[in-house]
Order: C-alpha cells, then sequence, then structure tokens
C-alpha cells in the first residue's frame, strides 16, 4: 500500500475508530458510576460512603446502582435544606472539574449524553433548528440552573426553611429514567403512588427521548443545567480545542459532523462545544487538534496555534 | 489568542482553581458532604417523579 493511500484509508476510517473509542469510554463511565448491580437485582439503593461524592456527571443517585452523589440534585439539597442556602462542596467540586476538563466532560464521560448519542444512532432524519429558534432555546438551559436550581432552592422555602428540589421534581429526565423506571418496576407500592406529576415527569422523558433521536444532543443543547454550568468554563479550562487556520482549507466537514451544531471555524472554544472530538476525526487537513495545556502556573508560553 | 487573552486566559484558570478548591474545603469544614450523603443514601421520590 502506497503511503498517500494509506494516509487517505487512515483518514477515512478515523471518525469510526474516533466514535468507538468515545463509546468506549462513555460506556465505562456509566459502568463506573453505576456499578451498584446489587441495587438493580434486589429493590434498594447503595448507602456505602462513596455516596457523600459529588460526581461530575448528570447520574441520579436515586439510580439503583448510583455510587456517587449527583451534583445537581446534591446542589439543591444542600441549598433546600435547612442549615445552608449555598453549597459550596458541590459548587467548588465542579468549578475544579470544569476548570479542568470544560465540556469534555458532556462529550466523554456522563452517561445521560451516552443515552442521548445512542438515541440519535436510530435512523432518522436529524432536523436542523433554525437559528432564530436554536439560538433563544440554548439559552433555557441557564435560566434553568439559575432558577429551578440554585434560586428556587435557595428562596422558595416552606415554614421550615425546607425546599423541594425543583429540577429533580420538575423536570429531570435523568431521574426518571435511572431512578424512577426501575424503582416503579420493582416496587409495587411505589407505582400505586405514582400520581400526576409521575406522568409529567414521563411525559418530559419521551419528548427528551423524542427530542434526541431528530436532534443530537437535545437535552445537552437546551435543557441540562449541568452543561450551562460547564460551558461557563470552557473558554479557559486546561483541555482545549485549537484550530490551526493556516492548514484549514474550509470544508466545513467539522461544523457538518458537530452535534452541538457549533461554528467550529469561528469559535472552536464556544460554550456549547461538548469537546466529544468529532470535527478533530473528520478533519482532512488535521487542523484541530485537542490537548491538556499544563502551562497554567507558567508565563511567556509560545503559541503557534490559532484559536 | 493574542498576549492579553493568555493573560486573562492564566487569570481565570488560577482564580476558578483557588476558588474551587477554597470551596471545597469550606463545604467540608462545614459538613456539607454528610448533607450529600444522608440525602443520596435514601431513595429521593421527588427525584423520581413520586411525590
Amino acid at each position: 500500500m502506497s503511503g498517500m493511500h494509506r494516509d487517505r484509508v487512515e483518514t477515512k476510517d478515523r471518525p469510526g475508530l474516533h466514535e468507538r473509542f468515545r463509546l468506549l469510554i462513555q460506556l465505562a463511565s456509566a459502568a463506573l458510576v453505576n456499578g451498584y448491580a446489587a441495587g438493580f437485582a434486589g429493590c434498594k439503593i447503595f448507602t456505602g460512603t462513596s455516596k457523600m461524592v459529588c460526581l461530575p456527571v448528570l447520574n441520579c443517585y436515586s439510580c439503583p446502582g448510583a455510587l456517587g452523589a449527583c451534583p445537581i440534585g446534591s446542589l439543591q439539597a444542600v441549598e433546600g435544606g435547612a442549615k445552608h442556602n449555598i453549597s459550596f462542596y458541590v459548587l467548588g467540586t465542579l468549578m475544579l472539574f470544569g476548570v479542568l476538563f470544560g465540556r469534555l466532560i458532556c462529550g466523554f464521560l456522563c452517561p445521560f449524553g451516552l443515552v442521548q448519542d445512542l438515541l440519535g444512532r436510530i435512523p432518522a432524519r436529524k432536523l436542523h433548528v433554525p437559528e432564530k429558534i436554536d439560538k433563544p432555546l440554548r439559552y433555557l438551559k441557564y435560566v434553568i440552573l439559575a432558577v429551578l436550581v440554585i434560586l428556587l432552592p435557595m428562596l422558595a422555602v416552606n415554614q421550615f426553611g425546607i425546599a423541594p428540589p425543583y429540577f429533580c421534581k420538575y423536570i429531570c429526565p435523568a431521574g426518571t429514567l435511572e431512578g424512577g423506571i426501575p424503582h416503579l418496576l420493582m416496587n409495587e407500592s411505589l407505582r400505586k403512588t405514582a400520581g400526576a406529576l409521575w406522568n409529567w415527569k414521563l411525559g418530559i422523558l419521551i419528548l427528551v427521548i423524542l427530542g434526541s433521536v431528530f436532534v443530537p444532543r437535545f437535552f445537552c443543547r437546551y435543557l441540562c443545567p449541568l452543561g450551562a454550568f460547564y460551558s461557563l468554563f470552557n473558554r479557559f479550562s486546561l483541555f482545549r480545542m485549537d484550530l490551526d487556520k493556516s492548514k484549514c482549507v474550509d470544508c466545513k466537514s467539522c461544523e457538518n459532523v458537530c452535534p452541538m451544531a457549533v461554528k467550529v471555524t469561528e469559535h472552536i472554544n464556544s460554550p456549547e462545544c461538548i469537546r466529544c472530538g468529532k470535527c478533530k476525526a473528520v478533519c482532512p487537513v488535521d487542523a484541530i487538534s485537542s490537548r491538556f495545556e499544563t502551562d497554567m502556573l507558567t508565563r511567556n508560553v509560545a503559541v503557534k496555534k490559532v484559536d | 489568542m493574542t498576549g492579553r487573552d493568555r493573560k486573562l486566559t492564566r487569570f481565570l484558570r488560577i482564580a476558578a482553581f483557588s476558588i474551587g478548591m477554597i470551596f471545597v474545603l469550606l463545604g467540608v469544614l462545614r459538613g456539607e458532604h454528610l448533607e450529600v450523603f444522608a440525602k443520596a443514601v435514601r431513595i429521593c421520590l421527588e427525584c423520581i417523579g413520586i411525590g
């Protein structure tokens, strides 16, 4: 095989190989954070000390397999509790993950991201959401983060100073899928108590499932408060994407494969980028790269590539 | 990335990392991890859509 032909074949195979590698990481992450198999076998949840550890991904702590705590649920639990109005523990943990990885966590580690990616593989015509609708809808996740996750649990409390987890209660489809459905299947008494709230949450889950079939990463784009939080760190996180504009041939292959519809050639470290690496894998001239910058504490670092 | 952008990026990284560390320590000192634990070891009926 000639060198040129080999290069062409490698470039052609690269997106598939990359996606298989990413799927493997996503499956490993989902298995790791939901590794309590006994929970699925009997109708119970894990009660070990690792449950005090705040995970960096959206994964309901009431899932029978969950080994750690969901950050969004934990944030509301502490803020909505009688003792504290703000959770430094959860916010600090998320800030650390955010500054290190940005939304790489959404692209590689989040189990609900994996669910959406699998739904996106269902052969169906993918919808292009017009920019007039898409752009304002993307702000919805910030509103959900600010209002349902932070402000309401702090302010809308009962006479004992306690507030429900508004996002988990009224929106979170991960809780319905990972916690609600398994528990209702295994527990008859819980099934009998399911009412209007269950129907509402099931409706949200069905909407998100259908949305994810037709619009890649529907929940991440428009609704996820955790993605909204990490997106604040995307522009300066240690893990970052780079575009070498001197190599770029402006073929837009990267933008055509991006599940988050990011304008890669304009804003490669956009807050919307989940760092899935599809753009990098598909680039025919290797203009896109990703790396961990280890120069956080050093000055005068030469930068060859252009953001 | 211009020199000014690079300085700003560096500043934001250090600031966010430092604040994150301080917040985690402060949270642990206030016993927030125990509140998280107490919530996470019980089935959250609201989270799963029951009540």
